[in-house]
């Protein structure tokens, strides 16, 4: 439990020194080199949700595919590499009280809730085949329409980006 | 493990985006920023699926994995196109549907 506990606190504070260095930065390419500190902080801490399967999905799709997509995304758009003024925007100071708000409400109402309350401590590892029981049984219609939206996705996202 | 230190994890990463949402003015910086935002509610998902000893939480995670991938997809074609005929990605200067 306590080495749980350690790993939890290293990984949760890469992960918000990460998560702030991603909106905050003038670069956009390190923007996205944080952003997969961030995912696979996240990864991490799926591991530690006893979630594996979760967690390889998101090491492959999103540190795989989604990250490649937004450095092509960022290549394309933009003639030149490097730290850049006019990332934000001019009421950018806005966001900070708007995060802050939304923080404080959302712990308060944390602490108000859960308290204490501890996770089961001898958690079993959610197998695959547990995961796919649930998605072609009771889940499997959502999962069709789910198959629909990403063809509709990238039909759709072809026909956007190609040149006519 | 407590419960509330995985949810203020979440609680955190998803103000952190809401901000990043709000101050960013480039459109892929502002897509990064949506990203974080659902992570932070995959790991709240996940949270509760340990928590209730249920394999829910997980399913919902891949579900939003994947909505997330096809979001990434349309949402970067749309950009390329944007940049394509106005030559920027800055969400300002896109003001055509401003009545």
């Amino acid at each position: 439990m306590i080495a749980q506990n350690i790993g939890f606190l290293i990984i949760a504070i890469v992960m918000i020194v990460a998560a702030l260095r991603v909106v905050t930065t003038n670069n956009v390419v390190h923007a996205a080199l944080w952003l997969v500190v961030v995912l696979a902080g996240a990864a991490a801490q799926y591991i530690l949700l006893a979630a594996e399967f979760v967690a390889v999905t998101q090491v492959l799709v999103y540190i795989g595919a989604v990250m490649v997509l937004f450095l092509f995304g960022t290549m394309l758009t933009r003639a030149r590499i490097g730290a850049e003024s006019d990332l934000n925007n001019s009421y950018k100071k806005l966001g900070i009280p708007v995060g802050l708000v939304m923080l404080v409400a959302m712990g308060l109402a944390l602490t108000d809730s859960f308290g204490d309350e501890k996770l089961p401590e001898s958690a079993k590892v959610v197998s695959t085949q547990e995961v796919s029981d649930q998605i072609f049984g009771p889940y499997l219609l959502p999962f069709w329409a789910l198959s629909f939206v990403l063809l509709a996705a990238v039909v759709g996202a072809i026909v956007l980006a190609r040149k006519d | 493990m407590f419960v509330n230190q995985f949810l203020f994890l979440g609680a955190i990463l998803f103000c952190i985006g809401v901000y990043g949402v709000v101050a960013r003015k480039n459109a892929v910086l502002m897509l990064m920023s949506i990203e974080i935002i659902l992570n932070s509610v995959n790991i709240n998902l996940l949270t509760f699926a340990l928590r209730n000893g249920s394999t829910d939480g997980h399913v919902f995670a891949l579900y939003i994995i994947a909505v997330a991938a096809a979001e990434v997809g349309v949402g970067l074609g749309l950009v390329l196109l944007v940049y394509r005929n106005k030559k920027t990605i800055s969400i300002d200067d896109l003001s055509e549907m401003r009545g």
